[in-house]
């Protein structure tokens, strides 16, 4: 959005020349001409760096910004807006020519701009404003005489001031122009993307139904339960710390991040089913539930376990649920048919244990069957496994004894030649991984997996 | 329907009557419809203004009509009247604003306060992906944490290898801007969209002869441009949000609507699926500044922030599902705490003056990457507050960023046409 950016800018640019706390100006030599009331790329730099307490190089950048939108621009070298860090001259532009004063700039200003520099010295435009002048003088060609009469104008005028007075003058316009008919092949700085609308066209009606709507979302929003901050902030800081270890980007990973080495043994030893799993990831098992089930191997060693107890059939169950909710409508009916033979039905084969309310309400409900019809059931066995199987699974031998076998990478030694770049092995693409193994997909639930199996190294 | 209290009354009106007359009654309710043949030059010419408008633009001409009326007093009740429903909205919402703040006792930055600051980080770009010949404008990870498809304006989709630099498809949509683009969970698809106001799934064929653009396949139709799009747990369900203010949920086999969400009013532009146990809701932002948070089941608003003052570029939720980010054009970036109800923290500088375009968490949730209209990406720390990072290199507005699957790279998205995959 142009407006808010434009004016904080703005602002910046005024801070900038505060009479106490601005830049200190100076006047400023360019070659055998003096120029009032300038400074150098440093000075803009340093009252960056000191004012918003940040670093050169993002001060650089900042600077850098108010340059490209034309708020400072350079004396030497005027045609390119770039804030040098040395003690190149530059100056701040007239609010005459600031974005939000002078914005779209006009045609007729810009064939005055070009004629003025035609006349001044033959041969001084370039070859892309040559291109637009004469677009220019077909297209707006009934104020041919006009835009000729200013442009001479003009000069006679510029020609009685002092040589430093013209440079300025000259620098300004060249930098308002710079911004707003950019050369080709350089970006621009107006250019904001896809028009959005202002927030007076509103894309939808305020009418009844849509403050209606907004009655009913606050009413229910004040039913809301809310926690305490304290409760939920430590919340945050517990989740942090807990996953911290497992935070590549922050503390790294073993035996090595592959974007750094090259080398996709991290990719490797993690993906889907191994033989031994890291000890990081089956430690990240005892997080939550969800982690657990998230996890295909996490998952499988889980429905190990709950085979032991004979309490499998919850866990089927679930990823039956799980498969009707995420599935293809078309297929509901057929599934939620499935389910209440194999689980809800009397004397069903994995028959699960839903107290009377919610499996009376479910039977009910799955005559007329629709995608979340075995929720509330679905709900119920979930939370079963979460408060009663999961607690024991985790303190069972059978996950005890995967955390002891579990692998710890070594972190990779470096190269012994640093500089030489490693092989970069490709990997199958997912789509292939599937299309060979989706009837292993659908026995597992089938809930969107996708691993790599780069063992082969295949290129695809 | 509604009464119609002047109906088949004659008035001899002058554009001056005929604005005053709306004047008279409900200013901001009325739809009025001025038809008949002008006085000046009996031309017949209906003249309609937008509902919800007060003021429009009657012919130039004096107008002998007869004026309908039509209130947008369809489905109030008797006693009640849009400006009644208005003022019931707003007390509502103050009350709100109320009841969560009975519960703040403590700040997000006291409570960390005991935490051990994040180190210095020195993040540098690994990879640089070229290829669009144009502003690249979305992007997503795959699962398998090292493919990803991006979107340009140029109407090009492309699924790159990040980590070999290969591409490995190339899709030509017929519109220009495609802005979203999504991965399908079993990567075996992707989806885009954009100014073309659709949503298609392109199948990836591993085919080399055959044309992957010509298996695409519509399943998402809005009034207006699409601005966001994920695949909910499966390749099957696809969500997306719009420039016509709403956000919908399809099935993507027969390309029904399933759900739609009204509520945000203006161009919603993004939106995040919570990656929660019961996997239910998701939340969105838009130009009218709010990020809401709905039921996928019921189509329902439960909760919504207002507390940005520009546009909401982008929405994305914590790992724990508990809380989720926004960037917007007003130069910060907020967290919001879903079971307190309330924002509990701003990632803002003075330094920072443009608009942030995009925001993930790392792995952990602890960073927070944003990048911004500046060309570059500051990275916050979630917990304290303080801005831990800032990286430079993309030479053009930072359109999109977010962090692979198993968080071991940050990818970025840039105006410059380029993405660049980078890392500690």
């Amino acid at each position: 959005c142009v407006c808010v950016c434009v004016k904080q800018m703005e602002k910046v640019i005024v801070a900038m020349q505060d009479p106490d706390m601005g830049i200190k100006m100076r006047n400023q030599r360019l070659l055998i001409t003096v120029i009032p009331h300038a400074m150098t790329g440093v000075d803009v730099i340093t009252w960056l760096t000191q004012k918003y307490r940040i670093g050169e190089e993002e001060a650089l950048h900042l600077g850098g910004m108010l340059v490209r939108y034309g708020y400072i621009y350079p004396l030497k070298e005027p045609r390119c807006l770039v804030l040098q860090p040395d003690d190149s001259p530059y100056r701040f532009q007239t609010p005459y020519f600031w974005m939000s004063t002078r914005w779209p700039a006009s045609e007729v200003d810009y064939a005055i701009f070009l004629a003025k520099k035609n006349i001044r010295k033959q041969g001084e435009l370039m070859e892309h404003e040559k291109e637009r002048y004469s677009l220019l003088h077909k297209r707006i060609n009934h104020t041919w005489d006009f835009v000729v009469m200013q442009a001479r104008e003009q000069l006679r005028t510029s020609k009685q001031r002092r040589k430093a007075d013209r440079i300025v003058l000259e620098c300004q316009e060249q930098a308002y122009w710079l911004i707003n008919r950019p050369p080709p092949g350089v970006q621009s700085v107006l250019d904001m993307g896809l028009e959005r609308p202002s927030n007076q066209n509103l894309r939808v009606p305020l009418n009844s139904d849509f403050y209606k709507r907004e009655i009913e979302a606050s009413r229910r929003a004040l039913g809301r339960n809310r926690v305490k901050s304290s409760i939920c902030l430590e919340g945050f800081v517990k989740y942090c710390e807990q996953y911290q270890d497992h935070d590549p980007i922050m503390l790294g990973c073993l035996p090595s991040n592959p974007w750094i080495s090259d080398d996709s043994a991290y990719w490797t030893i993690n993906t889907e089913i191994v033989l031994v799993p890291t000890r990081l990831r089956v430690e990240r098992w005892s997080f939550s539930f969800m982690e657990l089930l998230s996890d295909p191997m996490g998952r499988k060693e889980f429905m190990t376990y709950l085979e032991k107890e004979f309490s499998a059939e919850n866990l089927y169950f679930w990823q039956a649920c799980e498969e009707i909710r995420h599935g293809e409508s078309s297929k509901i009916p057929q599934k939620v048919e499935d389910v209440y033979k194999n689980f809800l039905a009397p004397g069903a084969s994995r028959w699960v244990n839903i107290d009377s309310k919610t499996m009376d309400k479910t039977l009910e409900g799955i005559k007329r069957p629709h995608r979340f019809v075995l929720d509330d059931a679905q709900m119920h066995i979930y939370f079963l496994m979460k408060k009663d199987s999961y607690p024991r699974f985790l303190k069972s031998d059978l996950y005890k004894n995967m955390l002891s076998r579990a692998m710890v990478p070594q972190e990779s030694k470096k190269s012994v030649f640093p500089f030489m770049r490693r092989q970069r092995h490709s990997s199958p693409s997912p789509a292939q991984v599937v299309a060979h193994g989706t009837e292993e997909d659908e026995r597992t639930g089938g809930v969107g997996q996708a691993g790599t199996n780069s063992t082969t190294g295949a290129r695809v | 329907m509604s009464q119609d209290p002047l109906e088949g009354c004659r008035i001899s009106a002058g554009k001056k009557s005929a604005v005053s007359l709306g004047k008279a009654l409900h200013p901001p309710n009325l739809l009025v419809v001025v038809e008949g043949t002008c006085g000046a030059c009996v031309a017949a010419s209906p003249v309609s203004a937008p509902e919800g408008s007060c003021s429009y633009n009657v012919a130039h001409h004096h107008l002998c009509v007869c004026v309908r009326v039509c209130m947008a007093w369809q489905g109030l009740q008797k006693g009640e009247t849009l400006a009644s429903l208005k003022q019931e909205s707003e007390n509502l919402r103050r009350k709100l604003e109320e009841e969560r703040g009975k519960l703040t006792d403590v700040e997000l930055h006291q409570v960390a306060e005991k935490v051990e600051t994040v180190a210095a980080l020195s993040i540098k770009t690994r990879r640089v992906l070229k290829g669009h010949g144009n502003k690249v404008l979305s992007m997503d990870w795959c699962k398998d944490k090292r493919r990803l498809v991006s979107s340009s304006q140029d109407g090009k989709v492309i699924v790159w290898d990040a980590f070999t630099l290969n591409k490995e498809h190339g899709i030509t949509l017929p519109c220009t801007w495609v802005m979203a683009c999504a991965y399908a969970p079993s990567g075996c698809a992707v989806a885009c969209g954009g100014l073309d106001n659709k949503c298609s799934v392109v199948p990836l064929s591993l085919d080399r002869n055959e044309n992957v653009t010509a298996k695409k396949k519509s399943v998402a139709m809005h009034t207006n441009y699409v601005s966001g799009c994920s695949f909910t747990n499966s390749d099957m369900q696809l969500l997306t949000s719009s420039g016509d203010g709403t956000c919908a949920l399809w099935d993507v086999e027969s390309g029904q609507l399933l759900q739609s969400f009204h509520g945000h009013t203006a161009d919603v532009l993004s939106l995040d699926l919570a990656p929660s146990e019961t996997g239910n809701t998701f939340v969105s932002g838009g130009c009218d500044m709010k990020a809401n948070v709905w039921d996928m089941r019921s189509g329902q608003n439960i909760q919504s922030f207002d507390n940005h003052q520009s546009d909401i570029n982008c929405v994305k939720y914590y790992p724990s599902g508990d809380a989720f980010a926004s960037a917007s054009d007003d130069a910060t970036c907020r967290f919001y705490d879903l079971r307190a109800d309330r924002e509990v923290a701003v990632y803002q500088k003075d330094s920072i003056i443009f608009g942030a375009s995009s925001v993930d968490f790392s792995l952990s949730g602890r960073l927070l990457f944003a990048g911004y209209n500046d060309y570059t990406i500051n990275v916050w720390d979630v917990l304290k507050g303080t801005r831990v990072s800032v990286l430079f290199g993309h030479e053009n507005r930072v359109s999109r960023v977010r962090v692979s699957p198993d968080g071991t790279a940050l990818c970025s998205a840039s105006w410059d046409n380029t993405l660049r995959v980078s890392r500690t």
